[in-house]
This record gives C-alpha cells, structure tokens and sequence, in this order.
C-alpha cells in the first residue's frame, strides 16, 4: 500500500507535465499506525516548498487510507516539518474534518482525487 | 442525675444518625433541601443558649453523615445509554432537542441533520418512551445537511447545508414541508441559529460571513445585513439566550461578538474574543451559554475548554455594551478536538470530541476564594465508535443528554446515580 502512495504524487505531476518520476514523498518510515488506539500518523513530503498540489495529495492520501482501514480508524495526515512554506496552515485544513468533507462532495475536486488514486496502476 | 442526661443524649444522638442517612433514600432536589433543613437546625440549636455541647453534637454528627451520603452519590454518578437511535446512513453532524416539547406530558422531539442529505425527525412514544423515527426530511438538499435549529416555538426548522442554502420547515399534521430556502452564501452553510424571541435568524458559513435574516409574517424571510469580519471559515453561530447579541466561531481562532446598538440599526463586530486576550489558539468549533447568561463556555481544536462571564445586568439595563472576559481554562481533559460543547440549565457542561468520549464538567466548589474553577464530573468513553460531533442536553427536567456521531447514530443518555 505504502508503494500505491508513493505513486500517487507522479500522477498528480504527471498532469502538469512534468516527467513522472521516483519522488520521495512517503516512506515507510513517515507512516505510524497504532492498531490498539487507532490511530495513524502519515507525514508526506511534497517535492517542493511552494507545491500547490499539497492540499490535494492530502486529500489523496485521506481517501486512499478511509479504503484501507476501517472506519473507526483515525488519520492524521501532516507535511514533513520545514518542507513546505505554508506547513502550518495546510496541516490545519488537512486536518479539518469538515473542510475534508465539503472538498470531497465538491464533484471537480472528488474528480481529481479519484483519477489520482484510480487512473494508475496501483 | 448525671446518668440520665448521658443516656437521654445517646438516644438523641441515635435519632440524629438515623436522620443523617435519611438522603439515601431522598431523590436528588430534595437531598439538598434535606440537607439545607439540617444546616438551619443545627446553626439554630448552637445558638441557643443550651447546657453544654451535647445538644449540638446530635445534629451536627446528622449533618456530616448527610454531607457524606450525598458527595458519595454525587461521586457515584453514570451516563447511561438509554437509546441507540439508527437510520442516517452517514455521519450525524447535529442534534436539535425541540424546545416546546419540554414540558412535562409532552412527548420530546428531536431533529438529527446528517451527510446523507437528509434530516430526521425522531420522538419519543408516549407508551413506550422510546424514541422512534416519525419523518425523514429528503429531496431538498443537494448535500450534507451541517447544522439545524428549531425556532423558539418549536414550530419552524431551519436547516444548514453545504449546498449553500438554508432551509426552513413547518411541521404540517404528521409531516414536514419546506416553506422556505434561504439563499445568498457563496458556499458551504455550517450553522443557523434563532434568536431568543424567534423574530431573527443568522447562519455562517465558508465564505467567512455572518448573515442576518429577519423573520417576517408568512414564513417569509429577509436578510437584514451580511456581517464580514472573520478572515476564515465561520463554523458556528449562536444567539445569546436573553438578549439579541450574536455570537459566532471560526477557523480563523476567535470568536466574535455582533451587536446592534438600536432596533433599526446596524450590526457590527464590538468584540473578538482572540489569542491575544486569553483566546484559543486554533478552530473554535463551538459555543454555549449558561441559563443565565452571563457565563460562555467555547471550545476548540486546540484541546481545550474557555469559560467567559460578562456583566449582562449593565447590559440589560441598557447601559451600553458589556464586554466578555476569560475567567478560566480546562485543559489537559481531552487529547482531539472538541467539537461540541452544551450547558444544561443545572449549570453541567458537557462536551463531545474526536476521541468518542462525551465528557461532564461542574463547578468546583474547592479552589480558591475568587476564582471559579471547573472540575471534571465524569468521563464516558467510548460513547460512540466514532468523533462525536454534537452533545445536546434536553430542554425538560430529566437529566437526559443526546450526542451524535461520525459513526451515524445518535445515543440518548441519562445521568443517574449508580445508587
């Protein structure tokens, strides 16, 4: 799975033109999952300090991890620290239920995240 | 001589310890009148002028044992499920008790909004005293349905979605009608309230604004003024229980507070409660009022509890504005965001957060002299399987409280003794 999610980012690019290439946005070490709480902690690099793309791998990753896990799971999904400008504040809506919520009944947005996750081989 | 007034006081004093578990067996409002009666009988016998102590002691052993009994019984308290209430098949955003169903023979009613569109309506059978579905309110939202609020005559619904309207629906016979959607926000609705007399409506939203609606005759509705202010997402509105002040929460840390000075005039922003001023430092997510007034407490992503108290006798005197001030935190109870926060009329704050755990806070009566301080009454884990994302306290007199979940039930509960 954790492959799958490193793919994910290439796709993502891949719409801007840019070669598809082996980007190190997750690692098997940047996932934590406490199966007795519950609880998941994934920390993601983006590929550069000023990705406008962030927010939607977030959301990439949230949906992706809402297939995998059952539902009673909770995921905090956070950027590597100092390798985005605006950490705090897309930490903050990644972390917002209810942003998370409306972006994804949102069809343009839900159709960007589906063909991110299902358009690849993953 | 001696012997009788020695054996007349052990009997007296048996009587008085017999007396002392007289709360054991007395329900909770007459405990503390039991205990009230005990304290003038006591500070009535000592000042006489009596022989000796032994004609005080009796009551005062009385007086301890009862103190005993009832900080024993208010330690042994539990949050008990009574009801289970499924059908929403996504996450319940918000729970709405009816107001006009709190009187004692009537059946109470209350209204769940959820991410599957819809709304139900659930009321409690007269027979049974369960809960049972009586409608589900379909086909008019286009997307989740975020917050809902009855008006203050339990007559009228109001409904908030995402789909950037706000609905308005009349209870006709056995069903619901929509008679009214409002429109004018340029996305996302999170939150309606009603003000206090029913005459005014607001609703917040993503576009970071406030909306005042006027209610007007033949459910029509006018909006009145767009409030701009917040510089993020607004997540909840509130009015002020006595007064037509108006409050709302954001994303962007604070909390503000509209007011109008005259009746015609315009509303605007005399005070954000911010980071700077003891304000929290993340998400305000929601907010509620004690049965007087003049206490607020707020709560936030940033894992804590806020209690505000301003002076509203100078308010409501007309003296001008009050403003809020922090008088204290909770922190350290809860470990994920609060999302929802409520005072009953007995002065118990409950609070539903994102680690399924519904949690109860009372005043402390221990602490230092001036300063109030809250302590947790108890804590109910695993309330749900999931975030819970609204705790609604019933308008009558039972202590029955109701919280609403991401896993798509809502669950009623009493507070009881163990005893």
């Amino acid at each position: 799975m954790t492959l799958g999610l490193i793919n994910a980012n290439p796709v993502v690019h891949a719409k801007k033109e840019r070669v598809a290439q082996q980007l190190s946005v997750l690692s098997e070490e940047s996932i934590t999952v406490d199966e007795k709480l519950g609880r998941i902690l994934i920390t993601f690099t983006p590929t550069i300090q000023h990705c406008s793309m962030a927010t939607v791998i977030g959301l990439c990753l949230r949906v992706k991890l809402k297939e995998c896990f059952p539902p009673h799971f909770k995921v905090d999904i956070k950027v590597a620290p100092g390798s985005h400008a605006d950490e705090e504040s897309v930490n903050k809506l990644l972390n917002d239920k209810e942003r998370v919520a409306a972006a994804l009944e949102n069809p343009n947005l839900r159709q960007l995240v589906d063909e991110c996750l299902y358009s690849n081989e993953l | 001589m001696a012997k009788l007034v020695i054996e007349g006081w052990i009997e007296v004093s048996l009587v008085y310890v017999v007396i002392g578990f007289f709360p054991l067996f007395l329900s909770r409002n007459f405990r503390v009148l039991f205990l009230i009666f005990l304290m003038r009988l006591e500070s009535h016998l000592s000042s006489k002028a009596f022989i000796g102590f032994h004609y005080n002691l009796p009551p005062v052993l009385a007086l301890a044992l009862s103190s005993f009994w009832m900080e024993f019984l208010d330690a042994n308290l539990e949050l008990k499920e009574i009801q289970k209430l499924q059908g929403h098949t996504d996450r319940v955003w918000s729970i709405a008790w009816n107001p006009a169903t709190a009187a004692a023979d009537v059946p109470t009613v209350l209204a769940s909004c959820s991410g599957d569109k819809t709304v139900r309506i659930w009321e409690q059978s007269p027979s049974t005293r369960s809960w049972d579905c009586k409608a589900v309110l379909e086909e008019t939202h286009t997307r989740t349905v975020r917050s809902c609020a009855w008006s203050p005559s339990g007559k009228l619904l109001a409904t908030a979605s995402f789909d950037a309207t706000t609905a308005i629906w009349e209870n006709v016979g056995a069903d619901f009608e929509c008679v009214s959607t409002l429109e004018g926000h340029e996305n996302e609705v999170k939150c309606v309230s009603w003000n206090a007399s029913g005459s005014l409506l607001a609703t917040c939203g993503r576009d970071k604004t406030v909306w005042i609606w006027e209610v007007m005759p033949g459910n029509e509705f006018e909006c009145i003024q767009v409030l701009q202010g917040h510089t993020q997402d607004v997540k909840m509105v509130r009015w002020h229980p006595t007064m037509d002040i108006l409050f709302s929460c954001s994303y962007d840390n604070t909390v503000k507070v509209w007011w109008s000075e005259d009746d015609d005039g315009d509303w605007s922003c005399v005070q954000t409660l911010g980071e700077s001023r003891y304000g929290h430092s993340s998400t305000v997510w929601s907010l509620d009022f004690n049965a007087k007034g003049d206490n607020l407490v707020t709560c936030s992503d940033d894992l804590t509890l806020k209690i505000w108290e301003a002076d509203i006798t100078r308010m409501q005197s007309g003296d001008g504005y009050a403003p809020w001030n922090h008088l204290c935190t909770l922190s350290g109870y809860h470990d994920r965001t609060i999302f929802s926060v409520h005072w009953s009329r007995e002065g118990i704050i409950a609070s539903g957060a994102a680690d399924d755990a519904v949690r109860l806070f009372v005043q402390s009566k221990d602490g230092p002299m001036n300063e109030p301080s809250y302590r947790l009454l108890l804590k109910k884990e695993k309330a749900h399987d999931m975030d819970i994302n609204s705790v609604q306290w019933c308008p009558g007199e039972k202590r029955i409280l109701a919280s609403a979940s991401d896993d798509g039930t809502i669950k009623v509960w009493e507070l009881a003794t163990l005893c």
